[in-house]
């Protein structure tokens, strides 16, 4: 168990928390306001806020370093959000080992991405505001990570829905894009609902946000409701974190800049389903059943997300696939309870290395290419791109889990932690994560071997440009080789003496499980598999050329191609019903409520325009009918009294 | 003589006078034909009078006389305005104002 919730004032060295939020929130304020006047150095501005909030971050990590394991909590207090009687929100931010690690991952990451950006967008007239979006997304991502409370999480979680809507249509001038930004936007917005509902209620529950009364008040409160609070958090990280059934929108994030996929859509935003699990351990320790539905929901969409990742030939597609399914390793491992938030966590700055390394590879391959992304069009690359071919190389050794790499040690750890579960369910979820293992070998030697071996199979694009493949420039390169360098050494440093584990167990608890059959058995049986799928795909791909043309494929080809129908599902069962409905209200509206109301009016009218005539304007007929009135009235006074 | 022969008179000028109404289409002899009827009544309230012993009914003629006389001062000036600017007195031609 983790010891209880008691951070210590920030004071010192901490009192810096608010700067590293600060600094890209300035950078984001000054390329926003400034407009055109700072294009000619916006770029060296985004980079400049970025590493300095690096900088910042990296200091606190060492200050936090040197203090004893109990002491590495803070609490800084901003000020007053919402100061009304009976009700309070705070700004604060809340530093400790859980976040740290997020803050270095988004800005260490983040500062790569942006350096990576300068050469990537250098002939994007649009330069300026993309980094003015980054260094937005930054502050928002740091606001999420280092909240001290739900509410100002969820002023974070927004932020970063906003910057991811506004880099995915960045390109906005192509309808792809466009449609794909409002669709990333609409499918997260079904998530926050969830999120908001899971605050609101917590705050019924606890009688506040703020992550102390919440942590220490569970012991207190009923186990219905905080599986309710557990599974409305868990919509709300489906929604941000791609995962089953609001999978939807990453396939399609991918309109946006390769730079933007590689920062918020693989290493950063997407995770943050990951981190809001974690940091809610005390809720989930406490309602097994929520924990439950995350195991399953990671399972069910890691298996999506690697089968996804097969068929596509879209390499950015391929990758976001991949994403996916990483990702659900992180959900599942997440759910598995203190056996697995280590190793979740673990996984995430893992995969953060590894999976940006390999979209920036990416990114730098579409760069040499006049920016096609269909594999199919490339092929022996290695020559003519030896920096990005060894990065990308090193990127997907990690990957599949080769040993020293990093994926290795994160993505085994999650196997052994799946098995350890015990009973039928750490069976289930154990050969699930083998099998994802497979088939995570299988689609990356897929994406290697089409994009770096075999033939060239180039083609010119609409222009008749020929594509002439060279090595990015530096600027780029870089980055990439520093994220290398991550994805080779990062997992072999946190497993070196357990360091991960002791650096975090403070924050989520941790408990080593116990696995069903030896230790070795299981190593011996996850290289097997990762063989077996690197194997499979090399006879499919590299033994034989590959087709320039997709093949028709089998039927599982063809919906995977599709993302597995789940389009068409929202489709049918959202889009169409929702179409229905509004027709039938339309209906309703126009045939009965309007229809009351204007056949009211019109048989007024019409029957006035037909008394109307009774005017003749024949002053004798007027006569007439009072006469005849007179002699009516007449007639029945009579009648009465007769 | 007996007076109910006078309410037989009244009742015949009236219904004299309200056919003249429905009939003709002279605007003066329409509205010499109202005075007919005006004058029909009169002599019922004074018959009345008589048979009845009281002076209410004459007083009231006197009334209708006052009010009729002031009538046929306004009623004459619209009849002349009329036929000045339309030279036709024949109340169907007057029908502008209707529907």
């Amino acid at each position: 168990m983790p010891s209880s919730y008691a951070p210590l004032a920030a004071t010192g060295t901490f009192a810096l928390i608010a700067w590293v939020i600060a600094i890209p929130l300035a950078g984001a304020a000054i390329l926003l306001l400034g407009g055109r006047r700072t294009n000619r150095f916006g770029h060296l501005l985004g980079c400049a806020a970025s590493v300095g909030s690096f900088v910042l971050g990296a200091v606190l990590f060492f200050a936090l370093l040197g203090k004893p394991g109990d002491q590495r909590s803070y609490d800084q207090h901003v000020y007053t959000w919402v100061p009304v009687p009976g009700f309070s929100a705070d700004a604060g931010f809340h530093l400790d080992q859980l976040s740290i690690i997020f803050v270095l991952l988004i800005t260490g990451v983040g500062s790569l991405i942006h350096i990576y950006s300068v050469g990537y967008m250098a002939h994007d007239e649009q330069r300026r505001k993309f980094f003015a979006y980054l260094n937005l997304f930054l502050a928002a991502m740091l606001v999420l990570v280092l909240a001290d409370n739900y509410l100002l999480l969820y002023a974070g979680w927004e932020g970063v829905g906003l910057a991811s809507y506004l880099l995915i249509g960045f390109w906005q001038h192509k309808p792809s894009a466009a449609v794909a930004a409002k669709k990333a936007f609409i499918v997260n917005r079904v998530g926050d609902v969830g999120l908001s509902l899971a605050v609101m209620l917590m705050y019924t529950t606890f009688g506040s946000f703020a992550f102390g009364p919440v942590f220490n008040g569970v012991s207190g409160a009923k186990t219905g409701t905080l599986t309710a609070i557990g599974l409305l958090l868990l919509l709300g990280a489906c929604g941000k974190s791609a995962q089953f059934p609001l999978q939807s929108w990453l396939g399609d994030a991918m309109e946006g800049p390769t730079p933007v996929s590689a920062l918020i859509h693989a290493a950063t935003m997407v995770t943050a389903g990951v981190y809001l699990i974690v940091r809610s351990n005390a809720i989930f320790d406490a309602a097994p059943n929520a924990r439950l539905v995350v195991t399953i929901v990671g399972a069910v969409t890691l298996m999506l997300g690697a089968i996804i990742g097969c068929a596509k030939d879209d390499i950015k597609k391929a990758l976001a696939g991949s994403t996916m399914s990483q990702i659900g390793y992180m959900v599942l491992a997440a759910g598995l309870g203190p056996i697995g938030y280590v190793f979740a966590i673990m996984h995430l700055v893992t995969h953060g290395f590894f999976k940006a390394g390999l979209f920036l590879g990416a990114g730098s391959v579409m760069h040499g290419m006049n920016d096609d992304v269909n594999m199919r069009h490339y092929g022996a690359l290695r020559k003519f791109m030896p920096w990005t071919y060894v990065t990308f190389g090193l990127g997907y050794l990690a990957i599949i889990g080769c040993p020293p790499f990093s994926g290795y040690w994160s993505k085994d750890k999650i196997i052994e932690a799946a098995f350890s579960q015990g009973g039928t369910s750490g069976w289930i979820l154990g050969c699930t994560t083998l099998l994802g293992a497979l088939i995570t070998a299988f689609y990356m030697t897929r994406v290697m071997l089409m994009t770096f071996f075999g033939q060239k199979r180039w083609v010119a694009d609409e222009q008749g440009h020929e594509p002439h493949p060279h090595e990015s420039p530096w600027v780029m390169v870089v980055p990439m080789a520093v994220l290398a360098v991550g994805s080779v050494a990062a997992g072999a440093l946190f497993s070196y003496h357990s360091a991960f584990v002791n650096w975090l167990e403070p924050v989520t608890g941790h408990s080593d499980g116990r696995l069903p059959f030896s230790d070795a058995l299981l190593q011996v049986i996850t290289l097997a598999v990762v063989a077996l799928g690197v194997a499979y795909a090399w006879s499919l791909y590299g033994r034989q050329e590959v087709p320039a043309q997709a093949p028709a494929g089998a039927f599982a080809t063809r919906a995977a191609r599709r993302d597995l129908y789940g389009d068409a599902f929202n489709e049918l069962v959202f889009m169409r019903t929702g179409q229905y409905l509004t027709r039938v209200l339309v209906y309703f509206d126009l045939k009965g409520v309007d229809g009351a109301v204007n056949g009211i009016a019109a048989g007024l009218g019409g029957s006035s325009g037909r008394l109307r005539r009774l005017q003749t304007g024949f002053v004798r007929s007027y006569a007439l009918s009072m006469f005849g009135g007179a002699t009516l009235l007449i007639a029945a006074l009579l009648l009465v009294r007769g | 003589m007996n007076p109910a022969n006078y309410l037989y008179l009244s009742a015949i000028l009236f219904t004299l006078g309200a056919l003249g109404v429905l009939i003709r289409r002279n605007a003066i002899v329409v509205f010499m034909c109202i005075e007919l009827m005006l004058n029909a009544a009169n002599l019922a309230f004074v018959t009345f009078a008589r048979m009845r012993g009281a002076l209410d009914g004459q007083i009231i003629a006197f009334f209708t006389m006052v009010v009729a006389a002031a009538e046929v001062v306004v009623g004459l000036a619209i009849i002349i305005m009329v036929f000045r600017t339309r030279r036709s007195a024949s109340v169907d031609d007057a029908n502008l104002l209707k529907y």
